[in-house]
């Protein structure tokens, strides 16, 4: 198994961090991981991405050019990287993020609402680990006892109290997300 | 099982260097902020080593200030490294080669970006002739090692100090944005203690520390001398020693060589790059295999030149317009067909554009000459 | 009596220090490193600190420091002494760590890595010998020739609009945070060099102690570069060098 992911979005959408935990994850199932960002000047609010690698086997290039998954949380992102998601492969999106919904019809869309839900809770922090657990559902590379761990592990002790907090938004990720038909 | 699971963190490339240096035992860091390294130093600002293991960390006013700081270091027998990237090696050069005639212990961290000039932050490997061929005065050699994951940064601390003290030279340990930037599994090892004051001064006689001066002649680092014949001994010790460097300490492997007509040669990140385009090669049904030298210097030319023939055709892959390539037309002395593909100014070429030029060069090769001048 | 009835241990007036050596100074008549040089080693070997001391030269005139005074000696390219000392002092903190430069490789070349040693608060003394021009290189404007003055690159006297004006380092080094002491000596007189070395016996007490950067400047002759007999440059750098450069303490926060 190896599954080649790109997450997309701006910078503070937690892109990077949410890479980082879904790697760790990946650690806690025995598999090898790599995470490679998109590194530059900007941190806030420019673009973020990062490429997630989760396999079985050694990882070669953790450089890729064309994905499984495609995580993209806005519109640049969602221009970037539909066209280059194998076929068969995943792409979800955020309903709020993306005003022109992908039109591959050879890939399963995914869409969730997690900004909204995020907003309606009244915690944007959550973003990301809502996206997250959308991902879970739609691709279960890794369980939620894994995640939480890698959650752990990702988090510095100082934050371990927003676990819980965490483990709830992913799950609750898990419930809203939907396939879209194209 | 499980609890090797748990032994493993998931760090950049840089932040492993800095958790290596402070696990290995490394006395000191000198270093100055530059993309895309600036993790080494502030990982070390954030674990505090100089509270657990004694070790040193300053933040200098420029490379020039870091380079001289490792001069001195090296100077008493102790144990330092820096770090920077491009534009900030280049600043360095006249230290290293200082650091280099003088006999020096030290560790150099490279993290390549692409160039020339201020270049860009993107990840490169133009950096090959700076690192091997060295761009400070004089007939000189540093000893790099070129990782290519992240648990190799890690590992290549490690092996970057015993090298560096075995043989008195500067190790460069030579990365680039990639392995410096992404995050791999890795085992940390073991904290190995730093080394006390006596046993420095007994595994160090020439040091410049004041140990036990009232039984010896005083020490000096000097590379100043007058007289041109004493000077040119002093090279030719050089040189010699230098020569058992590449008898011994030569270093590289192969991936899906051992039946391969064709091969791919690579170091670093390209390398990475180079294992999943012969993937792609091997499902075409191509016999395509991968060489990658894992010491730059001394550089593996015995054995690219005793096994080129065996091979229809070489392509190098680096992040760079060629460099490498030119030692391995070198090392093959015409014996094959060698050609080159690279990105550079921080583009990084992706493993079906190697395929691409992985045809293309074996299309070349049936009618090429098979000089090594000939590009 | 015979002379040799007069060398006695009993009517010994006047020694060379042990540390210095027998190696001939390369040093021209009437220069003022030789004196400084041996305030060093007196120093040292008052202090007791020869297995202690680590001595860190320059580029220029006094490259060569470490052929004279036997302690363990880092020759530092130009003008990165400051750096070099400053991670040989935090590697090894109990050690006497000193630098001795002049003023090409202290105030020009080396400006930075000398600022920020002094701004870091490095625990190291700094021996900083201004004699006003490149010794070594055969005379050349140095960054504190004095206006109007010649040398070998300003033939026709330092102008403002040619070459800008001296750089006062010492005065410049009185205000960073970083320094505890910084004075400014000349070893012209007998009475004068019993004040170096008091000064410099100060600066490399203060290194020992961790109070911080000491700088301490020598106003310095160069017969040869002056172009004049070991005398007249004296008188000179009376006359012209102190009026600039005024001798005392510009500050110590230690007493």
């Amino acid at each position: 198994m190896t599954e080649e992911i790109i997450i997309s979005g701006f910078g503070g959408q937690g892109v990077l961090s949410m890479g980082k935990i879904l790697a760790y994850a990946g650690i806690m199932e025995d598999k090898q991981v790599s995470w490679m960002p998109a590194y530059g000047p900007e941190q806030r609010g420019g673009t973020a991405n990062v490429t997630v690698i989760i396999s079985d086997d050694p990882i070669s290039s953790p450089i890729l050019s064309r994905y499984d998954t495609a995580i993209v949380l806005n519109q640049p992102s969602l221009e970037k990287f539909e066209p280059v998601v194998k076929a068969g492969g995943t792409i979800i999106y955020d309903g709020h993020s993306i005003i022109q919904p992908p039109t591959r019809k050879d890939v399963k869309v995914y869409r969730i609402d997690a900004m909204e839900e995020a907003a309606r809770t009244g915690n944007s922090k959550v973003f990301n680990m809502l996206v997250l657990g959308g991902l879970l559902k739609a691709r279960p590379i890794a369980s939620i006892d894994d995640v939480v761990k890698g959650l752990r592990k990702a988090l510095p002790e100082r934050h371990h109290k927003l676990i819980p907090m965490n483990e709830d938004a992913i799950r609750r990720g898990m419930e809203i997300i939907e396939e879209v038909t194209i | 099982m499980d609890e090797k699971k748990n032994d493993y963190v998931l760090l950049k490339g840089n932040e492993a260097i800095a958790k290596a240096a402070i696990r290995y035992g490394y006395d000191g860091f000198f270093g100055y902020p530059i993309t895309p390294q600036s993790e080494v130093l502030e990982t070390l600002a954030v674990d505090k080593p100089w509270e657990t293991t004694g070790m040193v960390v300053l933040q200098a006013e420029s490379e020039l200030a870091s380079i001289n700081m490792l001069y001195g270091a090296g100077c008493t027998g102790k144990l330092a490294f820096t770090s920077s990237s491009s534009p900030g090696i280049a600043l360095m050069q006249e230290g290293i080669s200082y650091m280099a005639a003088c006999e020096l212990p030290g560790v150099i961290v490279s993290v390549g970006r692409g160039g020339p000039g201020l270049g860009t932050i993107q990840p490169g490997q133009a950096d090959y002739n700076q690192a091997v061929y060295g761009g400070g005065n004089g007939d000189y050699n540093l000893i790099v090692l070129a990782p290519n994951s992240v648990q190799e940064m890690c590992d290549c601390m490690g092996k970057a100090k015993e090298l560096t003290f075995k043989w008195r030279v500067p190790v460069v340990v030579l990365s680039d944005g990639v392995i410096g930037q992404m995050m791999e599994k890795v085992l940390l090892p073991e904290y190995t203690p730093r080394r006390t004051d006596e046993e420095i001064h007994q595994q160090c006689p020439w040091a410049t520390n004041g140990i036990g001066l009232k039984n010896r002649h005083y020490n000096v680092h000097s590379s100043l001398e007058f007289d041109p014949l004493v000077m040119e001994e002093r090279n030719h010790k050089m040189t010699e020693k230098y020569a058992r460097i590449e008898a011994e300490e030569v270093d590289y492997e192969y991936y899906m060589a051992d039946d391969a007509e064709w091969l791919i040669v690579a170091y670093g990140i390209s390398s990475r790059v180079g294992m999943k385009a012969v993937d792609i090669l091997r499902k075409k049904g191509i016999n395509a295999g991968m060489f990658r030298p894992k010491t730059l210097w001394p550089f593996p030319n015995r054995v690219l030149f005793d096994t080129a023939s065996k091979y229809k055709g070489i392509l190098c892959v680096e992040q760079s317009e060629g460099q490498l390539v030119k030692d391995v037309r070198i090392a093959v002395e015409g014996q094959t067909y060698v050609s080159h593909y690279g990105r550079s100014g921080g583009m990084i070429a992706s493993p079906v554009e190697v395929y691409h030029a992985f045809k293309k060069m074996m299309e070349e090769s049936v009618n090429s000459k098979k000089g090594y001048w000939i590009k | 009596m015979e002379l040799q009835d007069i060398i006695k241990p009993e009517n010994k007036v006047y020694g060379k220090p042990s540390l210095m050596n027998e190696t001939p100074m390369h040093y021209c008549p009437g220069c003022s490193h030789g004196l400084v040089h041996k305030l060093v080693a007196e120093i040292i070997e008052e202090m007791g600190m020869e297995e202690d001391t680590i001595a860190i030269c320059p580029v220029g005139c006094a490259v060569f420091a470490y052929r004279y005074v036997d302690v363990d000696w880092i020759e530092a390219s130009h003008g990165r002494a400051p750096a070099c000392a400053s991670s040989v002092k935090r590697l090894w903190p109990k050690k006497l760590v000193f630098t001795y430069q002049g003023d090409g490789d202290m105030a020009c070349i080396g400006t930075a890595e000398a600022i920020h040693a002094m701004n870091r608060g490095e625990n190291i003394a700094m021996i900083f010998i201004n004699n006003a021009i490149y010794g070594m290189t055969g005379g050349q404007m140095a960054p504190t020739t004095l206006m109007g003055m010649k040398t070998a690159t300003c033939p026709y006297g330092r102008q403002a609009d040619l070459h800008g004006y001296p750089l006062h380092i010492t005065d410049i080094a009185a205000t960073l945070e970083g320094t505890c002491y910084v004075t400014r000596q000349a070893v012209n007189t007998v009475p004068n060099i019993r004040k170096a070395k008091k000064a410099i016996r100060q600066a490399f007490e203060n290194s020992l102690k961790g109070k911080g950067c000491s700088l301490v400047e020598i106003v310095s002759t160069c017969a040869s570069g002056w172009k004049k007999t070991p005398q007249q440059a004296n008188e000179w750098m009376e006359e012209n060098m102190f009026p600039y450069y005024p001798l005392g303490d510009l500050k110590n926060t230690v007493e």
